[in-house]
């Protein structure tokens, strides 16, 4: 008892637990201090001055910023502070975009729900915002310089977290802005695409492109037969936006029921693909293995920021990298592949929780006859849009199945969706032993959790491999440097997102807990999946058996590094 | 070596043609580390005359610190240029002391001898830049230029049109008693 320290927080007595800053303290106390520029996950910048408190001598200080000590004793909500806060939002709405209701990002912008929350009626200063100054470059982002308040998020979350870097402040004063080096289309700059600028940035300075205008245009010709995939990772990200806060893992027969309703023909689910990723994965592995060597380690290919990243990046490790298609373009080789003598016009639709898949399907490298395999790519977002334009009652709408043929989806290719998945999934296939204890014995080799970095050794036959799993592109850097000095792995899970596809931009924005909670819902569904190991799918054996006979590299392999099948590139 | 410059606004960066060598001793001497950004960036401009954009992708790969931010410090600080610069440099304070003795008209004389504005600061040639500067420390000189850091001190219009022809002909004739790059 002695040793604990307390201060308080508008009078009331808050226990010291190592808090790194005041703003943490005030909030464990309950009370919803405003801010734009902090995030946990990121170093703390103090700038929108939100966060302003004041002492017991009058003195103000930003909460964020401000270390706590015991015997300190703050408020939060005087007058003199809400005069402030209220006198910062009137100058950031000065020089800002206010078309509200045409902004993508109208209902989720954090400036204009502080507007609201501090009931700012009028702006006293004249508007001296900028003309829209898009940067649509892009396919997955479109930047917007009238709408940014300089928070700084992005910029920290891309060099910080991602260790990207395609964007920072240029200029200084009333002239600074947020853009690449030279002022440079963010096409051009080292952007890998993943998005996670979009997710943090509080206004619509930074938005998901959107892609619903060129799909509806599909539903609605006749003359078209639209197919949809939709990724493990949706499916524990929609229903809660609906007001749901039931298990996520149970949403997706809803979410396969809205797309009907909405439009779409025929609608599948991307883990089927990811079964056919984990048979070819473990089959490329166990090659590597077998040859070992230079080769090693093996890099996944399903994250198609973290392909950007290495061919950015890392040119020489690209042979490194799986010759696997990732799970959705696999899968949508194979539904092409079905629906070639189709007699209407097919264009399939990818549901992702990503923003990169954009990029991954306008690859040229993608293309059948010069039409891409995925038409099109929309985010859970983008996804969650259209069922509200749609007017259907997510909460009440009745589960529904996947479609035929493509009707069975293993929990190895539902985990794909989380930090560690796509590993447990490959070792269920190379693990000799099929009992159920071994499932079990699997999940608990280190693989599972959403720390950043996970490295783990499993033992397949004889042989000792050595694993490590990183989420977060900086983190995917940390490991390659050590791989570089000598560190030595066989396998090496990325995914550009911290905690994996969960977090992906293109999902409704989460903190730390959210993306927890969505991950162990992943683990939920696989545990409810009856079948348990891509190889007893009988869909996907009964395609190699069908389809994909003597298709297998073309339908399902793409060497980055410049291997088999870069003849089909461009 | 002036010709070709004359010549050939644009080519000035291949015209220094490109010595990656200096560079890299420059990072060889502070470190190619991230705190190091502005002094590696000022002995780069010291080199070049301005910040070439061929060195921001170069130092970014060497340095591992991205382009964005490397751009970033450039542009924050008023001292770096991304333009090409003139081979004399000319600074005008208009520092409070330098303003109330007058540095206004000697800014518009130096101008309107070589043709230029606060919109263009380097001529055609590449010959002048002229700049205002907020404060040179040097107020007791006031008002006071300098021209690639040498100092000429309590000038007048009158004065600084004769230095302007006297480093016009110096430009002509190549000889480099005022370039210290």
């Amino acid at each position: 008892m002695v040793n604990q320290k307390y201060m308080t927080v508008d009078g009331i007595p808050v226990l010291l637990e190592g808090e790194k800053n005041v703003l943490e303290v005030i909030r464990k106390a309950g009370i919803k201090l405003p801010t734009f520029c902090y995030h946990s996950e990121l170093s703390i910048y103090g700038a929108c001055r939100m966060c302003i408190i004041e002492d017991d001598k009058g003195k103000l200080d930003a909460a964020c910023s401000a270390v706590p000590r015991a015997g300190m004793n703050i408020k939060t909500n005087t007058g003199r502070l809400r005069r402030y806060r209220k006198n910062i939002l009137e100058l950031l709405l000065s020089n800002h975009c206010r078309d509200c209701t045409t902004c993508q990002n109208n209902g989720s912008c954090k400036l204009q729900s502080l507007a609201e929350r501090f009931g700012i009626d009028k702006v006293r200063f004249p508007n001296t915002a900028d003309t829209p100054k898009l940067d649509e470059s892009s396919p997955c982002i479109t930047r917007d310089a009238g709408k940014c308040i300089l928070c700084g998020d992005c910029v920290r979350m891309c060099s910080e977290i991602q260790n990207v870097g395609a964007i920072d402040f240029a200029y200084r004063g009333s002239n600074m802005t947020v853009s690449c080096a030279f002022d440079r289309p963010i096409a051009e700059s080292n952007c890998v695409g993943c998005g996670q600028c979009a997710a943090v940035c509080p206004t619509g300075a930074i938005v998901v492109k959107s892609d619903i205008p060129a799909v509806w245009a599909d539903i609605d010709d006749a003359g078209v037969k639209v197919t949809a995939q939709i990724a493990p990772a949706v499916r524990v990200a929609v229903g809660r936006e609906f007001g749901l806060d039931g298990d996520g893992s149970r949403d997706f027969g809803k979410i396969v029921a809205a797309m009907r309703r909405m439009g779409f023909d025929e609608i599948f689910d991307t883990s089927t693909g990811a079964d056919l990723t984990v048979l070819e994965e473990a089959n490329e592995l166990q090659a590597r293995l077998e040859k070992g060597g230079v080769d090693m380690p093996m890099f996944t290919s399903c994250c198609p920021a973290w392909i950007q990243y290495c061919e950015k990046n890392y040119p020489e490790l690209l042979e490194h990298v799986s010759t696997c298609k990732s799970p959705m373009q696999m899968f949508a080789s194979v539904i092409k592949e079905q629906y070639k003598s189709s007699s209407r016009r097919h264009v399939h639709v990818a549901v992702m929780p990503c923003t990169a898949k954009k990029f991954e399907g306008a690859r040229g490298e993608f293309t059948t006859d010069g039409v891409p395999d995925v038409d099109h790519v929309i985010t859970t977002q983008e996804l969650i849009s259209m069922i509200r334009e749609s007017g259907i009652v997510f909460s009440e709408i009745e589960a529904e199945a996947v479609d035929a043929p493509f009707f069975t989806a293993t929990g190895a290719g539902v985990i794909f969706g989380v930090t560690g998945g796509v590993t447990e999934a490959v070792l269920r296939r190379l693990s000799g032993d099929k009992s159920p204890s071994a499932l079990r014995a699997i999940a608990y080799q280190g693989v599972r959790g959403m720390e950043g970095v996970k490295e783990t050794t499993v033992m397949l036959g004889d042989k000792e491999v050595r694993i490590a799993i990183v989420s977060g592109l900086g983190n995917a850097a940390r490991l390659i440097e050590e791989i570089k000095n000598g560190e030595h792995f066989d396998f090496v899970e990325v995914m550009a997102c911290p905690g994996g596809c969960v977090a992906g931009a293109g999902q409704p924005f989460a903190l730390a807990e959210g993306r927890d909670k969505r991950g162990k819902e992943l683990y939920a569904a696989d545990s409810q999946s009856s079948i348990k190991r891509s190889e007893e799918n009988p869909l996907v054996m009964s395609l190699y058996n069908g389809l994909l006979k003597g298709k297998v590299h073309d339908l399902l392999h793409m060497s980055y590094g410049g291997g088999h099948h870069t003849d089909k590139e461009g | 070596m002036e010709e070709t410059k004359a010549n050939t606004k644009k080519g000035a960066a291949t015209d220094t043609d490109f010595d990656y060598s200096v560079i890299d001793e420059i990072l060889t001497r502070h470190g190619a580390q991230e705190r190091a950004i502005i002094a590696i960036l000022q002995e780069a401009q010291e080199r070049y005359r301005y910040l070439p954009a061929e060195l921001f992708l170069y130092l970014s790969q060497k340095m591992k610190v991205s382009e964005a931010r490397l751009y970033s410090v450039a542009t924050f600080y008023e001292n770096f240029s991304l333009e090409p610069k003139g081979k004399y440099v000319i600074k005008i304070c208009d520092g409070t002391a330098c303003h109330v003795r007058k540095s206004i008209p000697i800014l518009e004389r130096i101008r309107s001898d070589l043709g230029l504005s606060s919109e263009v600061v380097t001529t055609e040639d590449l010959g002048f830049t002229v700049e205002t500067v907020s404060c040179l420390g040097a107020c007791g000189l006031a008002p006071v230029i300098t021209v690639n850091d040498k100092v000429y001190p309590t000038m007048t219009p009158g004065k600084a049109n004769e230095l302007i022809e006297m480093l016009k002909e110096e430009l002509k004739g190549g000889n480099n008693a005022n370039d210290n790059a």
